[in-house]
């Protein structure tokens, strides 16, 4: 147990030292680097875009009986529908239409709605960002606090029965937490009948303060089951990175000056072991917009996840394309972000 | 391996043990000690208690549960009755008993984890394997393979893993065949950064080298070398994704992306929904299906853990 390992996939080992202090060396390196990042990322998000197209076009199933299913339409319907949205075209035509489209921001025409994909996906961004950013932070928060009380020391009895608590809440599917939570907290039966709204985010008559407080009660039974589900992983990485701190050298110093524990472990291990959670936060972000799915679609929050629900059923191939571009794109930035942010917080991997 | 050696084992008179008789008895040894050293972890043995129990269940179940009472039209009680002696877990809405449902769901989601799961875990090792390999001993050309294989991996990873199942599962024929393929084509890239990393620290042993230097092929050195290796970390890695196979399968169930026809226990949930049990408080329809799903998913992750701490010796220090 030394305090050189700890877990960073970076670059590590790049020769900090030994390069001459300042000079225009540095700025070059800081320069290609990000740059490697960037050309990563956007090569990324390129594959995302032609998968995403062929995925939805090559494989069985026909848009345009999906669009009609159930109706009687004549064969003179069907040939004007495909006109419309521009499936008579050669499939390379398609293509290159699209990807001049996403240039111009247009995710092409949700046939479902028959309304721009990027309008439907701006009108349900908001309440997406609120339920997912909240969740994310308070699952981080109570993750790693929770993560730094068992890690620092591991095989007691609080580690014990947090670690369980948390790996039987990882083990439970997210949907079935929320359809629970629902029956004994919201539905008319249960320990506390109607004590939470079950779907939706605002009472619709609210106005002002009163809506304030109405989408805050619609969020307390989403944010709870989001957070049960995801906590683990930041108490995992949490504790596994402030045992791997355990034995360095400056904790026995700061000991050795006779600070207390809790001390010790506030001040010195545990700023050192967040280090490493905070590429996991960034990682977590990314996939958490399309984690909300299955809440959002038990809860009948009107966000991107039952957006994606709703186009799923039909199916909407215009707006789940576009949906699952947008999911990716996501994470991409986000990686994108952790991998530059990461390096001003740890000099170590510095390039 | 010694067991598909079609050589008729050694006539050696001398009671000197021939190298494949001290092979054997190595290798028992070593099982032995692994054997013991799991069996001093507890939450690894209960989780493994309750797989086989869940498993002989599974398996037995044609033996105490009639198929007929299973199909809509050949259910024995009526709708909705709550939980008695004759139906321990209830009704559901058409009158079949819940608790046969769900013993015979355990057949469809476990196979489905465990098959999807083995999809992944191939395509994560032998992805992984030839990047690593390749990567530390294949020259430029081998270089340029590991990279682009690594390159293809670290995109998947990117991808959001439900969002891509389910978009599988949504344009490729219904069937339980697709929910294997969506499920094990998605999960398997974490698998192969790992085995990756474990090529590389294998493949800069001596022993490798020596392999090679006495004309070992990359074949050869590939199968009989580093795959041995590598298949403890590929174990644990295994009966992890198990535990997220079967939540993903339950997922996809849940979202309307399962075959109808088959009862898993994500699509019991999904029935279960359909049919007003939320609304209505029909809980022994509800709690049974998922916490069969928690079981089941948490017992494959405190063996994976064990197994983890077992091979691993840095966190079996720790923990």
């Amino acid at each position: 147990m030394t305090s050189t390992s700890t877990a960073t996939d970076g670059p590590a080992g790049a020769p900090t030292e030994d390069a001459p202090a300042g000079g225009g060396g540095r700025a070059r390196r800081v320069a290609l680097y990000v740059l490697g990042r960037l050309t990563t990322a956007v090569v990324s998000l390129g594959a995302v875009i032609v998968a995403g197209f062929f995925l939805f076009r090559i494989l069985p199933g026909d848009p345009v009986r999906a669009m009609t299913e159930g109706r009687e339409v004549s064969l003179e319907q069907e040939a004007e529908l495909r006109r419309q949205f521009g499936l008579d075209q050669p499939l390379w035509s398609q293509f290159f239409d699209y990807a001049g489209g996403l240039l111009r921001l247009d995710l092409g025409v949700s046939f479902q709605y028959r309304e721009p994909v990027t309008e439907l996906i701006l009108e349900r961004l908001g309440p997406t960002l609120l339920l997912a950013g909240t969740g994310t932070i308070v699952a981080a928060l109570l993750g790693l606090f929770l993560g730094a009380r068992a890690g620092w020391r591991p095989g007691g009895r609080g580690d014990r029965v947090n670690t369980a608590v948390a790996l039987f809440f990882w083990s439970v599917p997210t949907f079935w937490l929320g359809l629970l939570l629902i029956v004994l907290l919201a539905s008319g039966r249960g320990f506390f009948p109607g004590l939470f709204p079950t779907s939706g985010m605002v009472a619709p008559d609210a106005t002002g303060i009163e809506a304030v407080l109405s989408t805050a009660r619609h969020m307390v039974l989403p944010v709870v089951t989001m957070v049960a589900v995801i906590y683990a992983q930041y108490l995992m990485i949490m504790r596994s990175s402030l045992i791997d701190e355990k034995g360095a050298d400056y904790l026995t110093t700061a000991r050795a000056k006779g600070l207390r524990d809790g001390l010790v472990r506030r001040r010195h291990a545990v700023p050192n072991a967040l280090l490493p959670t905070v590429t996991l936060i960034f990682l977590n972000l990314g996939q958490v917009v399309s984690g909300v799915i299955l809440v959002e679609t038990v809860f009948s929050w009107p966000g991107l996840g039952h957006l994606f629900y709703s186009g799923l059923h039909v199916p909407d191939l215009g707006l789940v394309q576009g949906l699952f571009v947008l999911f990716a794109a996501s994470v991409i930035l986000m990686n994108l972000l952790a991998d530059l942010v990461y390096p001003l917080l740890d000099p170590r991997v510095r390039p | 391996m010694t067991g598909l050696d079609p050589r008729p084992a050694p006539r050696a008179p001398a009671p000197v043990p021939s190298p494949r008789v001290l092979a054997r008895r190595r290798r028992r040894r070593a099982l032995g000690r692994f054997a013991r050293s799991y069996a001093h972890n507890r939450a690894g043995m209960a989780g493994l208690v309750s797989l086989l129990l869940i498993a002989t269940a599974a398996l037995t179940a044609p033996l105490f549960i009639d198929q007929a009472h299973l199909t809509v039209t050949g259910a024995p009680g009526q709708a909705y009755e709550p939980p008695s002696p004759e139906y321990p877990l209830g009704t559901d809405n058409f009158g079949r008993s819940v608790l046969d449902l769900i013993i015979w769901g355990a057949r469809v989601s476990l196979a489905v984890g465990l098959l999807a799961t083995v999809v992944s875990v191939s395509l994560g090792t032998l992805i992984g394997v030839t990047a690593g390999h390749f990567g530390s001993s294949g020259g430029t050309g081998g270089r340029i393979t590991s990279t682009v294989l690594m390159r293809i991996t670290d995109w998947f990873l990117v991808l959001p893993t439900l969002v891509l199942a389910v978009a599988l599962a949504a344009v490729l024929p219904g069937g339980t065949g697709t929910i294997i393929a969506a499920i094990g084509l998605t999960v398997w890239p974490p698998t192969a950064r790992l085995v990756r990393a474990q090529t590389l620290a294998v493949e800069a042993r001596p022993y490798v080298e020596r392999a090679r230097a006495l004309g070992g092929g990359h074949t050869h050195v590939m199968l009989w070398h580093v795959l041995p290796n590598v298949m403890p970390v590929v174990l644990a890695q295994t009966t992890l994704l198990v535990a997220t196979s079967i939540i993903a399968e339950s997922t996809l169930a849940f979202l309307g992306m399962g075959d109808p026809t088959t009862i898993s226990w994500g699509g019991i949930l999904e029935a279960a929904r359909t049919a007003g049990a939320v609304s209505a408080g029909i809980w022994w329809y509800m709690v049974p299906p998922g916490l069969a799903i928690a079981v089941v998913a948490l017992s494959f992750t405190l063996c994976g853990r064990a197994l983890e701490s077992v091979i691993n010796p840095r966190l079996r220090e720790n923990s």
